[in-house]
């Protein structure tokens, strides 16, 4: 979560540096050894190793079973960007990038306004009486593995057996009998992004009545005494205040939606219809354990990862420009 | 931080300001509106969880006559099914396995490299520090293929350890990155009481300075737990022999058998098997754990 907030690096600490000039002592020295430079030498092994090899992979034409490779420099990336199917993923991800960090946002931070200043407005600022059911509710969703989630949203959106259509045409609306809502193209991309929202609101809810709660209450006080009223609150006061938190839970949820790959496995595993839920994550992992085509799959995993890093930096970037006035 | 008086906010006074003027109008429409709306809410949530309850009772031929009907028996077939047919016991057991020896082994590493990286810093620790973070920020996609062929040459693929070790590797970087501000914030002096009356580094680690990141400490186990029971790229591309399979896997295959020979009796089974014990712990410890999640996460 706060993964993407950058903290000061080591150096930075003044106090600390100035009494680095002192030589490390002998028991100090193998003390940072091996409660650093081991676990640390174990994470580059497992961790830091792969990501350097999978961009030299990127430029070979490694089909993983046999042992010898030539370097075709950037064949595989300009294949890529011929290649419909991966474009059509690449759209998808987009999408799922641009949809779903919004709506969980926006839905779990109107959630988390009424349940921190929904009570009355007489007196102090105060929260709705007995919520905290709701906000142990939300919260449910996230203790499920996404797997889990999947799968029960698979069965709840089944045509004949789903609880979904047997609701909807319970009340009348009979044109849902049997209706495949992952299986034809308009529905499966809204329906795939409405469950994976449905995980993470809760979380994200909590998150921000905790960051409302640690607002001053005399901001609020002093906005009402000036006349504003819940709507312009929120907006004058609240959002403000939770911005950083908006931030880290943006690019949080971005990364989220552009691997997507276990809600896809549960939902549409072969990508849905005419590849309208295929993600980049999904046809990686078929190009590299499937066709064993080791060297484009890689090229993939460097694409994603510079479409992660890109969306990232677009996000700092808005945060920045937006906050111009008050600074 | 943590540890500060906390000023005057908008969730406390509730205390402060109990007299109850009546609320005027408008007041009470919002508030009213806001009960719809977060009774909702919580309706979508709680709604499928419990369909999916009541379905694990009946057998597969009610559940494609009747979404909506409730179960005829009360009887265990299907969990016994489960547990048994579909190895979620086995499962299940793998997966507390390697997620307890990873979560036990991802603590110990990463609470003790952020501490040494955030109180003895070295020429270069930023580089340590900036590479650690990058093993945040790029997707695991990246590294699956050549870690696949790392694993291979270890003689680790398709092994519990070789799976333990990748767990322990990826929750690395956020464990030491989440811990790093803690150790930051705590005050030098009291680890240098400690060495002056004659503590080493490593009684003044475990002793003195790790108690006092205690509210940290919970607070990344929680991410952690959560993060390691619910991974499924690793073991999906790493384990693929069928009798190391974790709970995860155990339910994709449900997935990916889509229809044909399912028995949907005993898929609705697994998944309360697999909620279930996660759900209990946390409705009992809620508070402390939305708590600390929010502490630590807000920092």
């Amino acid at each position: 979560m706060s993964a993407v907030v950058a903290t000061a690096p080591p150096q930075a600490a003044g106090k600390v540096a100035r009494r680095r000039r002192r030589r490390m002592p002998w028991s100090r020295r193998v003390f940072v050894l091996v409660t650093l430079g081991l676990p640390f030498a174990f994470y580059a092994v497992f961790v830091l190793w792969p990501f350097v090899q999978a961009f030299i992979y990127s430029l070979t034409n490694w089909s993983g079973f046999s042992d010898t490779f030539e370097f075709v420099g950037l064949a595989n990336y300009k294949a890529l960007l011929q290649d419909d199917i991966f474009l059509k993923a690449v759209r998808n991800n987009l999408l799922l990038a641009l949809v779903v960090p919004f709506v969980t946002i926006a839905l779990s931070l109107a959630l988390a306004t009424m349940v921190t200043v929904g009570g009355s407005s007489t007196g102090a600022v105060r929260g709705l009486s007995r919520s905290s059911f709701y906000r142990i509710v939300s919260f449910f969703p996230y203790t499920i593995p996404a797997i889990v989630i999947g799968l029960i949203w698979s069965q709840m959106f089944d045509p004949s057996s789903g609880l979904v259509n047997a609701l909807l045409t319970g009340i009348g609306l009979d044109q849902f009998k049997s209706f495949a809502w992952l299986g034809e193209v308009t529905t499966a991309m809204p329906v795939t992004m409405f469950v994976i929202i449905w995980g993470f609101v809760g979380f994200y809810m909590v998150l921000f009545i905790a960051a409302i709660k640690g607002i001053p209450a005399e901001l609020y006080d002093a906005a009402r005494v000036d006349g504003a009223g819940r709507l312009r609150m929120t907006f004058m006061v609240t959002l403000p205040m939770v911005r950083e938190t908006i931030q880290t839970a943006y690019v949080y949820l971005g990364i989220l939606a552009l691997d997507a790959f276990v809600y896809m496995a549960a939902l549409n595993a072969s990508g849905g219809p005419q590849n309208s839920t295929l993600t980049m994550t999904q046809d990686l992992f078929n190009t590299a354990f499937k066709k064993g085509q080791f060297g484009m799959a890689s090229a993939m995993g460097v694409f994603l990862a510079v479409v992660t890093l890109l969306f990232a930096a677009v996000v700092f970037l808005v945060n920045r420009l937006t906050k111009g006035k008050d600074r | 931080m943590a540890v500060a008086n906390p000023p005057r906010t908008a969730g406390d006074t509730k205390v402060v300001a109990p007299n109850e003027s009546p609320a005027s109008k408008g007041d009470r429409t919002v508030t009213v509106v806001s009960h719809i709306v977060l009774t909702l809410w919580s309706i979508i949530v709680i709604l499928p969880l419990v369909w999916v309850f009541l379905s694990s009772w009946k057998t597969t031929g009610e559940i494609f006559s009747s979404p909506l009907a409730l179960p005829q028996h009360w009887s265990f077939d299907n969990y016994v099914k489960a547990w048994n047919d579909s190895n979620i016991g086995r499962y299940l057991l793998n997966s507390v396995i390697v997620v307890t020896c990873s979560l036990v082994l991802v603590m110990i590493l990463g609470a003790a490299a952020a501490y040494s990286l955030a109180r003895y810093p070295f020429p270069g620790s930023g580089i340590v520090y900036y590479l650690i973070l990058a093993g945040l920020t790029f997707p695991i996609f990246l590294a699956i293929v050549p870690l696949f062929f790392v694993l291979k040459n270890a003689g680790l693929l398709n092994t519990l350890p070789g799976l333990i070790a990748t767990y322990v590797a990826f929750a690395f970087p956020f464990t030491v990155f989440f811990l790093y501000p803690f150790f930051r914030a705590l005050p030098q002096e009291i680890a240098e009481a400690a060495e002056l009356d004659g503590a080493g580094e490593w009684r003044t680690f475990a002793q003195v300075m790790l108690p006092m990141a205690r509210p940290g400490i919970v607070a990344i186990a929680i991410f952690n737990f959560l993060g390691l029971w619910n991974q499924f790229l690793l073991p999906v591309a790493l384990n693929t022999n069928e009798s190391n399979y974790v709970l995860s896997q155990g339910m994709a295959r449900f997935a990916s058998q889509a229809g044909y020979a399912v028995d949907f009796g005993q898929l609705f089974a697994a998944v309360v098997i697999t909620i279930v014990p996660v759900l209990v712990v946390y409705i009992f410890s809620q508070r402390q754990l939305q708590g600390s999640l929010s502490q630590g996460t807000l920092k």
